[in-house]
């Protein structure tokens, strides 16, 4: 469970976000959606703790954020935009010390690290080194090292961004299991069709503010366009920028 | 404490993997001091042997005016050879750098030494030029030498002892011992230790900040349930293993490398056993935490691995500054000195080379202050390492 309430972030003059307010239930999936530099990435940002807000609270799970960052991160999963892998290390190896590091018992790392292996499909290339990965490898792997410590809280900045079909797909049908189980999923995108097909509740945001937050069929009618992506356009018009 | 050991184990992983690593710690340090160390040394001392054993050309002319004096330069290792035809050709010659070194005899020589006033020699050298000037000296001392010669010989056929011609006898007493005299030219061993230990760890210092977001995995690191503190603290110890390995394995190839040169010849026995090599490493070993945190600090400035690497070359540079300034001024060790980290461990060594009584108050400063400047800066990269801008 993710709650966001008026969080206000200024790199220098720029105010990146201008008091943002969302919900994210556990046992849903919730699309950030926006176009390039509404804010999507810095209210993730946030959200995991390596920024701080100028102004607002965040918590996950009820933990603050900014209070208790240590707490907070203990109970999610990240995938940061463009995240990167160690190119000396194996995939197994990559997975296996973030798995550690996430304060997993010595024992159970290594059935861990294989189950997701083989939950993300990554076994034919989890021994070799990840130096000349595709990008669909490297996104694969970086996936399992968020999710190899089973948090209970998932916050994906653009994963699907540089997949191919199968990839996407594979994705998709992840991130239906992990809602299965109960968990928060939160994900930022800037494609309509893929927030629409995937997400229970989406949140808008332009210019460091939201714009809607509703499900599809309430962004449908108060928009009053039945195109996505209609409804996409005007509603990010609705906020004055700055 | 797991967390750290866990950055630290997996960092020493990774990058014995990293050939570019692999290469500055344990080959590019530890062997190209001690290799051109080795190089500059043999020169030098092959150099300054060759003078007075090897045959030397000089140019004569004139030489049938002084058939006496020929014999003698010959006597002493001289071979004379003929000169150009006249003196403004060889004052062009010496001066385009064809010619070294030419002695002139003028037809009067002969006459003015049977007068009894002093007969006029002329040696046209160029003292500019040092590779000839060498020559220039000998063919002078050997001249100035058969002057001496005559003159006893005049004195003697007057009926006058030389010896009044020497009314002071100065006797040179050297007190320095064989290691003494080693340490003069074993003095610039310890930079390239010091060298050899910041190369060891230079691409994980990098790495802890500018390499892991040129990477992007640094963000990923970062929303990881642990402080950051404790990577940081786990990558600086990563990267004073590696900075220790240099240390170590520079020590060694210096103890292989010295016992090929021939400091025999010179009269000097460098004091560099075994023991002093252990005893070398642990002096030095405080420098490491102050060359790791430098390091790590001065790359978490920098916002691209290529730009770390600039900055970082001028690190490699900044602890040969007070060596220098102390070995150009020539100033003994003193307490003061002590709390400057590399001049402090410079001076130890090289007192231990000297194989001179090593100062245990002077080696306590230096640990103390050396570890305690080295723990601050640590700090100060820990305080860094958990600044929003970090990201970039």
């Amino acid at each position: 469970m993710i709650t966001v309430s008026d969080i206000h972030k200024s790199f220098g003059k720029v105010r990146a976000l201008r008091g943002i307010s969302f919900n994210a239930p556990d046992g849903k999936i919730t699309g950030l959606l926006g176009p390039n530099g509404a804010g999507k990435s810095t209210a993730l940002r946030v959200l995991y703790t390596v920024l701080k807000p100028d102004q607002g609270a965040a918590t996950i799970d009820g933990i603050d954020v900014v209070a208790d960052g240590l707490a907070a991160r203990q109970r999610i999963g990240t995938l940061p935009h463009g995240a990167g892998l160690y190119p000396h290390l194996s995939a197994r190896e990559n997975i296996a010390y973030f798995a550690t590091l996430c304060g997993l018992d010595k024992g159970i790392i290594d059935d861990k690290v294989s189950s997701i292996i083989s939950l993300l499909d990554i076994d034919d290339f989890a021994d070799r080194r990840t130096k000349g990965f595709s990008h669909g490898e490297r996104t694969k792997v970086a996936l399992a090292r968020a999710l190899v410590h089973d948090p209970q809280n998932i916050i994906l900045d653009e994963p699907s961004n540089g997949l191919d079909v199968m990839a996407t797909r594979s994705l998709r049908d992840l991130i239906l299991k992990l809602k299965d189980a109960g968990r928060c999923i939160l994900f930022s995108s800037h494609v309509m069709q893929e927030v629409a097909a995937l997400c229970d509740d989406i949140v808008i945001i332009a210019h460091g503010k939201v714009a809607i937050d509703d499900s599809i069929e309430g962004i449908r009618s108060r928009t009053g366009c039945d195109d996505l992506e209609d409804a996409f356009v005007r509603a990010i018009h609705w906020v004055e920028p700055e | 404490m797991r967390p750290l050991l866990t950055v630290f184990a997996k960092e020493v992983l990774d990058n014995f993997r990293d050939r570019r690593t692999l290469i500055s710690a344990l080959v590019m340090g530890p062997l190209f001091g001690p290799m051109l160390f080795a190089f500059v040394i043999n020169l030098s001392i092959e150099r300054s042997l060759s003078d007075a054993d090897s045959t030397m050309e000089l140019q004569v002319i004139g030489a049938e005016n002084a058939p006496n004096l020929i014999r003698y330069l010959e006597s002493r290792n001289i071979e004379i050879v003929d000169g150009p035809a006249t003196r403004d050709a060889a004052i062009e010659g010496v001066k385009a750098g064809t010619l070294d070194v030419v002695v002139i005899i003028p037809e009067t020589f002969g006459s003015q030494l049977a007068d009894g006033i002093p007969a006029r020699i002329e040696v046209i050298a160029d003292r500019a030029n040092t590779q000839v000037e060498r020559d220039a000296r000998r063919a002078r001392s050997a001249l100035r030498a058969y002057s001496q010669e005559l003159s006893t010989i005049r004195l003697v056929a007057r009926g006058v002892s030389p010896l009044v011609m020497r009314a002071i006898d100065i006797d040179d007493v050297d007190v320095s011992t064989p290691s003494g005299r080693a340490g003069i030219l074993l003095g610039m061993m310890s930079y390239f230790l010091i060298f050899a230990l910041l190369m060891g760890g230079m691409y994980l210092a990098i790495d802890t900040t500018a390499g892991e977001r040129e990477r992007g995995s640094l963000e990923p690191l970062l929303s990881l349930p642990v402080t950051r503190d404790q990577l940081m603290l786990g990558k600086i110890a990563a990267t004073c293993l590696f900075m220790s390995l240099s240390l170590l394995l520079s020590l060694c190839s210096f103890y292989v490398a010295l016992k090929f040169m021939p400091f025999a010849q010179l009269g000097m026995t460098p004091n560099f056993g075994p023991a002093v090599v252990v005893a070398a490493f642990f002096i030095l070993a405080p420098f490491i935490l102050v060359g790791a945190s430098i390091m790590t600090l001065v790359a978490s400035f920098t916002k691209s691995y290529k730009e770390a690497q600039t900055w970082l070359s001028i690190v490699l540079v900044a602890p040969t500054l007070p060596i220098l300034i102390v070995s150009i001024l020539t100033l003994r060790p003193q307490l003061g000195f002590m709390f400057i980290p590399s001049l402090s461990q410079h001076l130890l060594l090289v007192d231990m080379v000297k194989n001179e009584p090593v100062n245990m108050l002077y080696v306590a400063v230096s640990v103390t202050s050396t570890l305690a400047i080295g723990a601050l800066l640590t700090w100060i990269c820990a305080r860094l390492y958990r600044r929003e801008g970090l990201l970039g």
